[in-house]
């Protein structure tokens, strides 16, 4: 890990919230991938999810959160029977994304939910620490 | 020094930044599979920092020591973050660090009186 100066409310929240906008981002691309159609079973989209990992910085004892990586779902692709699609297969059949619509919804309405309270508590905090410097 | 100037609230206004800090770390992970929301227990840390502070010998050192909080009800992923929870933690935490920062301010301007012989 690359050497940087300690961890603050600041830029622990612009991580967290930049965590948030991954999974947004993510939840977003499985959203514009539902009901996009394959011809191979390997070939359909799989939905992506991303995983959070907690990143603690000792010298404050805050801990932030990164984005350890994206993981695409092992759920199977719906097969459907569609003699005159196009992109249908030797028997006939095409291959739909396994995209659960109302719970990337969901996804994405809870980290909206989560990024509003980091600006919220971001802003409590700096109206704070302004008051403390403004006092004489 | 800094004790006989401002009493307890020096200690409570360092203290209170702290746990805005620890607060905010919990706010900030509440999407991330088993994470532990911690806080400080302001009572018993403000203690031991002033016990510290008038040189007695102190189990842990005065430093702020974290305790994990018990959830209200577990989570699939191991997740102990309640938001609602944090968020009215981290407002009481907000509307205390206002009030120690007003008893500072008005020390520092008693002072300043004194020293200015109004």
């Amino acid at each position: 890990m690359p050497e940087r100066s300690p961890m603050t409310l600041f830029s622990l929240t612009t991580r967290a919230m930049s965590a948030q906008m991954v999974r947004m981002n993510a939840a977003t691309s499985n959203l514009a991938n539902a009901g996009s159609v394959s011809s191979t079973e390997e070939g359909a989209y799989r939905p992506i999810r991303a995983v959070f990992a907690v990143e603690l910085d000792k010298a404050s004892g805050l801990a932030g959160v990164t984005t350890s990586g994206l993981v695409r779902a092992e759920t199977a692709p719906t097969k459907r029977h569609d003699p005159s699609h196009p992109l249908a297969d030797a028997n006939g059949d095409v291959f739909e994304a396994p995209v659960d619509e109302t719970a990337e919804m969901v996804e994405i309405m809870d980290a909206s939910r989560q990024y509003q309270n980091l600006v919220q508590a971001l802003q409590t905090a700096k109206q704070l620490m302004l008051e403390t410097l403004r006092s004489q | 020094m800094s004790e006989r100037l401002f009493g307890i609230h020096g200690a409570a206004l360092t203290l209170r930044s702290e746990r805005m800090g620890v607060i905010a770390s919990n706010i900030a992970n509440a999407a991330t599979p088993g994470y532990k929301a911690r806080d400080i227990d302001f009572n018993a840390a403000l203690d031991a920092r002033l016990g510290n502070a008038r040189g007695r010998a102190v189990i842990g050192g005065g430093e702020a020591r974290l305790l994990y909080r018990q959830p209200t009800m577990p989570s699939m992923d191991g997740n102990t973050v309640e938001l609602n929870r944090e968020q009215v933690a981290f407002a009481e935490n907000a509307v205390a660090y206002s009030a120690t920062l007003s008893f500072v301010q008005g020390r520092v301007n008693t002072i300043t009186r004194a020293l200015k012989g109004e």
